[in-house]
């Protein structure tokens, strides 16, 4: 049987894409959540958790309609920035930014938010900045919420299919991803090819999360951060 | 020379609460701030440090201006020449304790951050992580820290609060010494009249955000507090009935003491209950006490 590995391979550069994209977006957003106090601050939350409880359907739909040329911002995009996002692979990426954005924000906020607000005061004190001191005190201490929030990201990309479907389609090389070949395979009723991507989903998955509960298990047996 | 005038409107759990403080304080001298819980010695202290604004006022350390709300200056933190003791204490759990105390230190100053952990008995500590350091040890590695950015005024908020009573009275020799080795213009914020006389020269005594009372820890304590009468403050534990008389058994400070009370008394107290111990014309003795 002829293996096709390039739905794997595009899943897997899309997921390590959309988790870089996440964490330089995440944790400044995340920083801003759990310290600001701006009035507005509940409707930031309230926007980065939509993904969680809106259908896939539903984002996929509305950034198609928001990327296609068609339309005021699509158009924009193309005749100023020249990208079409719309059934290309940057559109996959932002795409999967949006709906990917609780699991990178919500595990990063939390860790902040557990760090004891006197580590800050402390080192404004001391005379530093608060991006030296995210860099060298906070950060550091919230090892295991960073990696949580990259791990779920990375894994929630890997799954990911409605938004995909809608807003990618299914192109070869450019937004056939896995879960769209395994779907695709089973409706033309080629279950080996389905059952081979999905396995290999699945065994990768499982060797990433366990990865992360031991890694997890060992930082907490290290003592308390 | 330390100038505060400030205001600040807190907004606690019940009805707002006005801090409102004028104090001058000499260079170089050690200040306790005194006063009950809520009296807004913590909130002062932050204040100073510019980690809370006052509503209006003015700080004024050595002749520069730190805060001023007439003339709009607020300097951060950052620029201003303070070490801060935390009740916590604070110190950054992934770095060593060398690193934490070199982490404010001006480039090159090696050799200030040795005579630091030499003086703070932490040399041989130097390359553990504070999680693993006991509360004592903490303690001076903050210090330590707070010390090493060699600031003008340093602050200490309830730093022994959390310690025992011998560890806390060595700390107590610990923070005099380098009070006299850096020459540091020291605010310390304590519920502890024993520390307030061991260490400080100056007492501000806190009351509901004014400062009430300024002098001397002698003209503030000795002079109101001086009577005849052995005057303690205690809370009953258990009651129970011996033959004809009700033994009480009373938690002062730390220590159990029973006294015999009237039935009469007695039917008014409960476990629980605080009281006042009084007893006229004592003649007490004194021991002196082996730390």
């Amino acid at each position: 049987m002829n293996l096709d590995w390039q739905p794997l391979l595009l899943t897997f550069r899309l997921a390590a894409s959309v988790t870089a994209i996440l964490l330089f977006i995440g944790i400044p957003l995340a920083y801003w959540i759990a310290h600001s106090r701006a009035r507005f601050k509940p409707i930031v939350e309230t926007l980065v958790s939509m993904p969680l409880v809106l259908p896939p359907s539903v984002l996929g739909f509305y950034l198609l309609l928001a990327f296609s040329p068609q339309h005021a911002f699509g158009q924009w995009l193309e005749q100023w920035l020249h990208v079409r996002l719309i059934f290309s692979f940057a559109g996959l990426v932002v795409g999967s930014v949006i709906f990917s954005l609780p699991f990178m924000v919500q595990p990063v906020q939390a860790g902040f938010q557990g760090l004891p607000r006197s580590l800050l005061d402390a080192s404004r004190t001391l005379g530093k900045s608060d991006l030296f001191t995210l860099f060298r005190v906070l950060l550091p201490n919230i090892k295991p919420a960073l990696l949580s929030g990259a791990v779920l990201s990375f894994a929630h990309t890997v799954g990911e299919f409605g938004v995909i479907l809608m807003i990618g389609g299914n192109i070869p090389g450019v937004t056939r991803v896995a879960s769209i070949a395994i779907y695709d395979e089973v409706e033309s009723l080629n279950y080996a090819a389905a059952n081979f991507h999905a396995m290999v989903l699945f065994c990768l998955t499982f060797g990433i999360v366990l990865a992360l509960h031991l890694l997890n298990r060992k930082w907490a047996k290290a003592g308390p951060r | 020379m330390i100038e505060i005038a400030l205001v600040k409107t807190l907004q606690g759990d019940g009805a707002p609460f006005r801090l409102e403080v004028q104090a001058k304080v000499d260079s170089g001298c050690f200040v306790t701030l005194f006063g009950p819980s809520g009296s807004g010695k913590t909130t002062l202290l932050r204040m100073l440090a510019g980690i809370e604004w006052p509503d209006s006022g003015k700080i004024a350390v050595d002749g520069v201006t730190w805060f001023d709300a007439e003339r709009g200056i607020n300097l951060p933190p950052q620029e201003r020449a303070i070490g801060f003791v935390f009740q916590d204490y604070a110190l950054f759990p992934n770095l060593t304790v060398r690193q934490n105390v070199a982490y404010a230190a001006p480039k090159g100053e090696a050799r200030l951050i040795d005579e630091l952990l030499e003086l703070t008995a932490l040399s041989s500590l130097q390359q553990r992580l504070p999680p693993t350091l006991s509360g004592g040890q903490k303690q001076r590695v903050a210090l330590a820290r707070a010390i090493a950015r060699k600031p003008s005024l340093l602050l200490l908020d309830e730093p022994l609060s959390a310690l025992d009573t011998a560890l806390r009275s060595r700390m107590q020799d610990d923070l005099a010494h380098l009070h006299r080795r850096f020459g540091l213009t020291t605010l310390l914020v304590s519920h502890d009249i024993g520390e307030v006389f061991k260490l400080s020269r100056q007492v501000l005594l806190m009351e509901d955000g004014r400062i009430a009372q300024m002098g001397t820890p002698d003209e503030i304590f000795l002079r109101r507090r001086l009577s005849s009468k052995l005057n303690l403050h205690a809370q009953v534990l258990a009651i129970r009935r011996e033959d004809v008389v009700n033994i009480v058994s009373l938690l002062i400070g730390q220590e159990i003491v029973d006294v015999i009370a009237s039935d009469q008394e007695a039917a008014d107290l409960h476990p629980g209950d605080f009281v006042e111990l009084a007893s006229k014309a004592v003649s007490a003795l004194l021991f002196k006490k082996k730390m």
